[in-house]
């Protein structure tokens, strides 16, 4: 075992660990952050995303040990203060289906707009490559992360310079048996 | 998966991390970034009796300045090889290449001398240090020696450096005269390794190109120069024809594998149409 010190989500802890454990299983089953979640375990998904000394990791891909003396912030740290503008601009723009993805979605796109505070939708969409949503909900997530973008400038009173103001309309053209249900 | 039980080292030194490899028994593995390692040991296809992590070993961060070269630190991640005005400067090559490894969260991770080490065939840099005639500085119990890129990548996942001895950086040459580079990446999806890539450095001289330098990516077991291709170019007028002429030559001493993305020959043939466009931007045609 090998003695750690880190700080998570603003909260000291000195716990031993084996040098083998992961950052995202040490945060989970020692400090019950369970709002960081194990997607694919094979560094592909992104859910697992936390942030390392403020840069956005794939805490899968990280030994707890490597974590010794930094600075961790999950999900559940992000909005200390009520909701971080970018989970509420996830909520308001419905950026997510399932939800499964969302913790690493955030934790990526901040890191995103903390070096480009107001990206394209191209942007965003190269920027939150590490992040794979199944249920591909994409269109709103990058207009999400934009809205999100134009709170964080100040700007956000009205819409993205591409005028997505709210999430995107579902065609039920094709499906009108959904609209029979509605 | 959990990786296998391991015996963990961490020096501040690059004395103190030779030691700790020399100490670490049969199976020594050195931590970098551990982006390509932690994957593999959590799969157990390694399944170290030590890991020698270098995340403290704060001598081998940082890109400096030295005479007619940059020398860039192993341990340097490739965040911070994006943010570095020595690399913009003298090897943007190197960048742009590093802008396209995986994903943001890697990039934060990965180091510059891990994805080297690690010589995987379809990895961005290895290509990239051939094409400029990096040296690669490794250090061992009996001292340090200088190995050029031409002899570093030795086959399949194997480079110059023997048992007991570390990556500790690599020069790249400060390129004389008016360069161009492009680094030309062929891939399907998000964060994907290259199918095919190609790195080129070009001189223009009066209308000509005067020195063209290519690596190519994943053509084979290890990174490799298209030699016929820069024969071609040398001495030929700046033209899209003639950069197409010799682009044809791409495929010649290649080796390329057959996997799930493409088979032999199209990989063969994506070759001479990626070096085509990489060596058409890097000579600003």
């Amino acid at each position: 075992m090998t003695r750690i010190s880190v700080r998570v989500d603003g909260a000291s802890y000195d716990d031993d660990v084996e040098p083998r454990t992961l950052l995202v299983h040490y945060l989970r089953e020692q400090l019950g952050k369970v709002g960081t979640v194990v997607g694919c375990d094979t560094s592909n998904c992104g859910a697992c995303t936390v942030h390392l000394d403020g840069e956005a990791v794939k805490s899968c891909t990280v030994f707890a040990v490597q974590a010794d003396g930094a600075e961790v912030t999950t999900i559940e740290g992000v909005g200390q203060d009520g909701l971080h503008p970018v989970q509420k601009a996830f909520h308001e723009m419905h950026g997510l289906q399932c939800g499964y993805c969302t913790p690493g979605m955030i934790m990526a796109s901040i890191d995103l707009l903390g070096e480009n505070p107001d990206p394209s939708d191209d942007e965003v969409r190269e920027g939150i490559e590490g992040n794979l949503c199944r249920c591909t909900g994409y269109q709103n997530i990058v207009r999400a992360v934009r809205h999100a973008a134009a709170e964080m400038r100040g700007d956000g009173s009205g819409p993205p310079t591409d005028g997505h103001a709210a999430p995107a309309q579902v065609d039920t053209a094709a499906a009108p048996h959904v609209v029979g249900q509605a | 998966m959990i990786p296998a039980p391991f015996e963990y080292a961490r020096p501040t030194t690059v004395d103190e991390a030779l030691q700790a490899i020399a100490e670490g028994g049969e199976d020594v593995k050195v931590l970098a970034g551990g982006q390509s390692l932690i994957p593999v040991m959590r799969l157990r296809l390694a399944a170290p009796e030590t890991v020698v992590d270098l995340g403290r070993v704060t001598e081998l961060r940082g890109v400096r300045e030295e005479d007619d070269a940059i020398v860039v630190g192993a341990m340097t991640t490739h965040s911070d090889v994006l943010a570095d005005p020595l690399i913009a400067q003298y090897a943007p090559l190197v960048a742009e290449a590093t802008a396209t490894v995986a994903d943001r969260q890697v990039r934060h991770r990965g180091t510059f001398g891990g994805a080297l080490v690690h010589a995987d065939p379809a990895g961005d840099l290895p290509a990239v240090a051939l094409a400029l005639d990096a040296e690669f500085v490794i250090a061992g119990p009996q001292g340090r020696r200088t190995v050029p890129a031409a002899d570093f990548f030795v086959d399949y996942l194997t480079t110059a450096v023997e048992e007991g001895e570390l990556l500790v950086e690599v020069r790249l040459p400060k390129l004389a005269g008016s360069w161009g580079m492009h680094y030309e990446k062929f891939n399907r999806v998000a964060q994907a390794w290259s199918i095919v890539a190609v790195a080129a450095a070009v001189r223009r001289e009066d209308g000509h190109i005067a020195e063209a330098r290519i690596g190519l990516t994943n053509m084979g077991p290890t990174p490799l120069r298209a030699r016929a291709v820069e024969q071609a170019l040398a001495g030929a007028e700046a033209t899209q024809e003639a950069v197409a002429a010799a682009a044809s030559h791409a495929a010649e001493g290649t080796d390329p594998s057959s996997d799930l993305n493409a088979q032999a020959d199209y990989r063969q043939h994506l070759v001479t149409v990626l070096t085509r466009r990489a060596v058409s931007t890097a000579a600003g045609l």
